[in-house]
């Protein structure tokens, strides 16, 4: 891959770009018109949970006509959505805790060392982050199986660890580059040990890194549906398990699926808020 | 990357990952690898294949490698797709982005949701919104005369899928080329004002150059992620109507899950899985080979 044939498939829309970019006018419309391309197909979803079944099959209404909340008293009122979403939340935020440790000390050795085996090592790694769940939905299947920890949440954690870790491992060699290693000399010769420099100097130092990284293993756990529903069956169902029981009996039940579809959005809305200031910079993945 | 210490033991640090990688990807790796090579009669009982499975899969006037060639190519022209629009598309929509105060934020915020939507409620969203009868989208192509039916025209079925990945994506592209485009000093800037430079030369000239690194991770991220994209059209069409948007992951867990062929299946994989890998290996090097340039 050469620049040019980075840049080729941009020159032929380039003008319209630098159009769109010239004004802070310009700017707003264009940023307007992708707003409302991103949101109109998110409010019909929560437009169509406040409706129920009926009045959302007799046709095209822009808002709900006979506003309920029927469909979300029906998910507060039910266990299996209570456990479908603590589940889910569980299942991410072990596998955020696990990726995110395992992938401090190893994002360390990739920034500052140079070691037999290691560009091969992080190519490796890459090329899980990189690898299609598909190709694991199977033998993952076997293997959780046979450690008998098939339909757990363990088991999802896990999984997603396939990609997360790897990812974590990137994001944070990117951060942790980005300080200079005199900091580490400095704290050697100031005779601090390397656990209690790694806790007490150079973590702080990294603490939006960490951040970012947690949010992404986060995001990717959140999402992923393929193996979160193919190694759960009763006991540690996630919310797309339960969400595809409104999908069998009796038709479709639109209202239902809308309003759980609805509550998904919530976490990781909360969630972005929180990394709101180094959104940015971590979608880079700390290599800016 | 060259002030790195010479330093064996920094494999302690990453034995961790070493194990973590060990059981989630080579474990599972080698079944695959096993049941590629074997054959079965049922009742556990395996015997020796060779490259069978491969063969069959390779060859196109099998049903199999049909099957594979078509779910190959399909998969091929959505990613180029998606590619030539969303990347274009991202870097308009970051240079859209306010440059300062409290709508830097908000704006973040608003375009970074759709990532964060689990990938089936991604699905059932479109899903919903093309419906003929009660999708806005459906219904408003339908009043104006389109001939639009996701579940009997391939065409519209394609065009939904697209449009679903550029809803679902864009914004990622347009994340990253914000932080190239926060990253270039504002003296760059100042210099092409006092040399006259017009917007389209700050692009061509400043800003794409320094955008070139992060839209490399872009393209690269949205090549795997379209390459091995199973949830979202899965729920939209379910691979139809007919075959005409079953791609590579969906027609592998097809037959992997719902026919237990492991065999074909596993083979399947591994070629599949290969041809990820070769693309993740090109843009390792080049990222390197751009890495020691820099340093240079």
């Amino acid at each position: 891959m050469s620049a040019s044939a980075i840049s080729a498939p941009l020159a032929t829309s380039g003008t319209r770009e630098a159009r769109a970019a010239r004004g802070p006018k310009g700017r707003t419309i264009g940023m307007a018109l992708y707003m409302l391309f991103l949101f109109v197909p998110v409010y019909w979803l929560v437009n169509a949970s406040f409706k129920t079944n009926a009045d959302i099959l007799s046709g095209l209404s822009l808002w709900p006509q006979h506003p309920t909340l029927e469909n979300y008293s029906k998910i507060f009122a039910d266990p299996d959505w209570h456990s479908a979403f603590t589940n889910s939340i569980l299942m991410v935020v072990i596998n955020t805790v696990i990726s995110v440790s395992v992938a401090l000390p190893a994002a360390y050795a990739f920034s500052r060392y140079r070691f037999v085996g290691d560009k091969p090592l992080f190519f490796w790694l890459l090329s899980n982050l990189m690898a299609p769940p598909a190709v694991y939905a199977l033998p993952f299947f076997n293997l959780y199986s046979a450690t008998g920890l098939f339909d757990s949440i363990w088991a999802v954690a896990l999984a997603h660890c396939l990609f997360n870790v790897p990812l974590a491992v990137w994001i944070l060699e990117g951060f942790i580059s980005g300080v200079p290693r005199e900091i580490d000399e400095t704290a050697e010769i100031d005779g601090y040990s390397f656990p209690r420099f790694f806790v007490k100097i150079f973590l702080p130092l990294i603490a939006n890194g960490i951040g970012v990284a947690a949010f992404f293993c986060f995001m990717f756990s959140w999402v992923e549906q393929l193996l979160a529903t193919t190694l759960t069956t009763v006991n540690a169902k996630p919310i797309a398990g339960m969400m595809s029981r409104a999908y069998s009996a009796a038709g479709l039940d639109w209202g239902l699926l809308a309003a759980a579809g609805t509550l998904t959005m919530i976490p990781g809305a909360i969630v972005i808020w929180f990394v709101r200031n180094h959104i940015a910079k971590g979608f880079a993945l700390g290599r800016v | 990357m060259d002030s790195r210490v010479w330093d064996n033991r920094a494999w302690l640090f990453v034995v961790p990952v070493m194990a973590f990688v060990l059981f989630s990807s080579l474990i599972p790796m080698m079944t695959v690898v096993n049941y590629s090579f074997q054959d079965s009669m049922g009742q556990n009982s395996f015997f020796w294949n060779g490259p069978g499975w491969f063969q069959n899969l390779l060859d196109p006037t099998t049903a199999v490698g049909a099957r594979f060639q078509g779910a190959l190519l399909r998969n091929f022209a959505f990613s180029f797709t998606v590619l030539a629009i969303e990347i274009p598309l991202g870097i308009a929509v970051a240079l859209c982005i306010p440059k300062s105060g409290w709508r830097v934020g908000a704006v973040l915020v608003a375009i970074a949701l759709p990532l964060l939507i689990p990938y089936n409620v991604v699905g059932t969203i479109w899903q919903l919104f093309s419906r003929t009868d009660i999708g806005l989208l459906g219904v408003a192509l339908g009043r104006s005369g389109v001939p639009f039916n996701v579940t009997q025209n391939a065409g519209s079925a394609w065009a939904v899928i697209v449009l679903m990945d550029v809803w679902h994506w864009t914004s990622m592209v347009a994340l990253l080329c914000y932080a190239g485009l926060k990253a270039i000093p504002d003296a760059y800037y100042q210099a092409a004002r006092i040399d006259g430079a017009n917007r389209w030369s700050v692009f061509r000239n400043i800003e794409l150059p320094k955008l070139r690194k992060v839209l490399v991770i872009a393209m690269l991220l949205r090549f795997m992620g379209s390459f091995m994209i199973y949830t979202e059209p899965f729920t939209v069409t379910g691979g139809g109507p007919g075959e005409d948007t079953s791609f590579l992951s969906i027609d592998l867990v097809k037959m992997a899950l719902g026919q237990v062929d492991l065999g074909n299946a596993a083979a399947y994989s591994l070629v599949y899985n290969l041809i990820t890998l070769t693309v993740c290996w090109m843009f390792f090097t080049y990222t390197t080979h751009a890495d020691s340039k820099d340093v240079a």
